[in-house]
């Protein structure tokens, strides 16, 4: 099996801390990266073709290179790193720093000097006490071994790394959100243009960039591109922290070649719990659309999922049993993003609402002919008119269960009654 | 002893006021610091009063009204009124699938309250919370900011027992130091 990521992951006593770290090679890829220019490393970055592991996919080299120049530009700079993780189903991101936290530390000096910045935030969800404890220890860990600091390395570059836990609002997840959030402001997002790359925190350039993300750097940096880019069995490049929720034997993570498929996973987690059948899957946390049982050897990156009209989203993928009501299910998730809605754009504040009152109604036996096109109606407005793409991400489930378990919501308003209950 | 009023105006203690003042030291703004400011006030009051918020707010050098903006937005900071010990109990998707409307309902009879609730004695609140990120274990609830996974009837009972038994871990609830 191969370990790039979760290669330091261990139960050894000490393990997470700096000795271990460095014993196993860690800050190598810092001090490489120190001793050659900026452009060089995003060069290599942009060369791996790694995409960003938060959703998006966004290619992280390209973020990177877009931070306006630094001449001319004004400073400080700053690195956000997302570790908001609330997309549900998702918890890859703990995973990886409660058991590596320096890997992403490293990453994250490493992407400072790229983007040539002043000041890290590492923005934690504020569920995750352990994790930022051990956040904060590794931090002070680096500091004092000068790889973080003042004159990193000699370097005459200075950076430091804050950690800052959130209140909890799924918003401040969306990357103009997390940085209102950061300036202590509701977590509503910005209109776009202008990027964060040119004006994100206080107006300054500022990368904002996944946990999974930024811990793949130092490995890239340390082998190189084409090593990283090699790893992927598809067309993406590298490896990926899969998980697994749901009835399965053994729900939990595993680091898988980028285009691994939803059966190799499915096996790895042990299969279906005894007396549960697989019905469905959302591949990638809650806002990506559902794959049924003929999709499961579809490679999970970002092309092919895309090809397939699907998405990669967080690659935690949540399963569905054939003993869970469709209908409950999509009132569940629609009363998520009804109330994690920040109310900045009209369509998600009223038609998300409007949504979850429509899927509870027909759950609840008081579905009326007429509401499976009232909500595919509604469902086509909301996702193209907001500012962010969390209302899209709201919308891909939802249009997509209602098309996937059509069967279902029939029996439910032909009956007048849920006939999983 | 640090109980007094900070200011002859303010509700608000010497010991509230220094911890916010420590965490203005670090923040490169007075208000980016003001999720953590009532984050203090929360984790030495429990919720956050009108009166509170407007010493906050003064400290900060914020209007009420864009503090208040903040503090009802976040999910975390409460403007109510909770008992001693807070419940959280994920209603999100991969917790409903494996059973979390059946650890509602056995937290609501234990407790003889709905979500949303505090019981008379004031000891416990319940609440429902979006997904809490630790979906390897579901169903999931957090209790005094310990996560608490796998939930049993027997665990959901045993986490209630020792939280009755043991004060409020202060350096779990809020933050670090």
């Amino acid at each position: 099996m191969i370990r790039v990521l979760t290669r330091n992951i261990s139960r050894a006593p000490g393990a997470v801390w700096i000795d271990a770290y460095e014993a196993n090679g860690g800050y190598d890829a810092l001090k490489k990266a120190v001793s050659m220019a900026p452009d060089d490393v995003i060069k290599i970055v942009k060369d791996s073709r790694l995409r960003g592991r938060g959703g998006a996919g966004f290619p992280t080299g390209l973020k990177w290179s877009s931070v306006l120049p630094l001449e001319g530009s004004a400073r400080p700079r700053y690195i956000a790193c997302n570790f908001d993780e609330m997309e549900p189903g998702t918890f890859k991101d703990r995973f990886l720093v409660d058991g590596d936290p320096h890997q992403l530390v490293e990453g994250m000096i490493i992407a400072g000097w790229s983007c040539r910045a002043d000041m890290g935030y590492i923005f934690i969800r504020d569920e995750y006490k352990i994790t930022r404890q051990i956040l904060k220890r590794a931090i002070a860990e680096a500091e004092n071994k000068g790889l973080l600091g003042e004159n990193i390395l000699d370097s005459g570059w200075s950076y430091r790394i804050f950690v800052h836990a959130s209140a909890g609002r799924y918003m401040a997840g969306e990357e103009t959100g997390l940085i209102n959030a950061l300036e202590g402001r509701p977590a509503m997002p910005r209109s776009k243009p202008p990027y964060p790359g040119t004006s994100g925190l206080w107006g300054k350039p500022t990368v904002v960039n996944n946990v999974e993300t930024l811990s793949c750097i130092p490995h890239i940096v340390q082998h190189g591109a084409e090593w990283f880019a090699s790893l992927g069995k598809a067309k993406d490049a590298g490896t990926k922290i899969y998980g697994i929720s749901g009835n399965v034997s053994r729900p939990g993570c595993w680091e898988l070649p980028m285009g691994s498929t939803l059966h190799e996973l499915l096996d790895l987690a042990g299969g279906m719990r005894d007396g549960f059948k697989f019905r469905a899957a959302l591949p990638g946390g809650a806002s990506t659309m559902f794959m049924d049982a003929l999709q499961l050897d579809i490679p999970l990156d970002y092309d092919a999922l895309k090809d397939a009209a699907l998405m990669l989203g967080t690659g935690t993928a949540i399963i569905v049993d054939d003993r869970a009501c469709p209908v409950g299910l999509l009132a569940n998730l629609a009363m998520f993003y009804a109330r994690e809605s920040c109310g900045w754009c009209t369509p998600c504040r009223e038609g998300l609402p409007w949504v979850e009152k429509l899927l509870r109604a027909i759950d609840d036996g008081d579905g009326r002919a007429g509401d499976i096109e009232l909500l595919l109606d509604l469902i086509k407005n909301i996702g193209p008119n907001t500012y962010c793409a969390l209302a899209a991400g709201a919308s891909f489930p939802i249009e997509s269960g209602i098309k996937m378990f059509k069967s279902d919501f029939e029996e439910h308003i032909a009956q007048g009654k849920c006939p999983y209950r | 002893m640090t109980k007094g009023a900070c200011r002859r105006d303010f509700m608000l203690t010497v010991e509230e006021c220094a911890e916010i003042k420590e965490e203005l030291i670090h923040s490169p703004t007075p208000r980016a610091a003001c999720v953590d400011a009532l984050k203090v006030v929360q984790r030495h009051r429990g919720w956050i009063d009108d009166e509170a918020l407007g010493d906050v707010a003064e400290l900060l050098g914020m209007s009420s009204a864009e503090l208040d903006g903040v503090a009802t937005f976040y999910n975390l900071i409460f403007r109510q009124p909770v008992g001693e010990h807070v419940i959280l109990v994920c209603d999100s998707i991969s917790c409903w699938l494996v059973g979390s409307e059946s650890v509602l309902s056995a937290l609501e009879r234990r407790l003889g309250i709905k979500a949303g609730e505090t019981t008379a004695d004031g000891k416990f609140t319940l609440l429902l919370t979006v997904c809490l990120g630790h979906c390897d274990i579901a169903p999931v609830m957090m209790l005094d900011g310990e996560i608490i996974g796998n939930l049993t009837q027997e665990k959901i009972d045993d986490a209630l027992k020792r939280a009755l038994s043991s004060p409020v871990d202060a350096e779990n609830v809020g933050e670090d130091e």
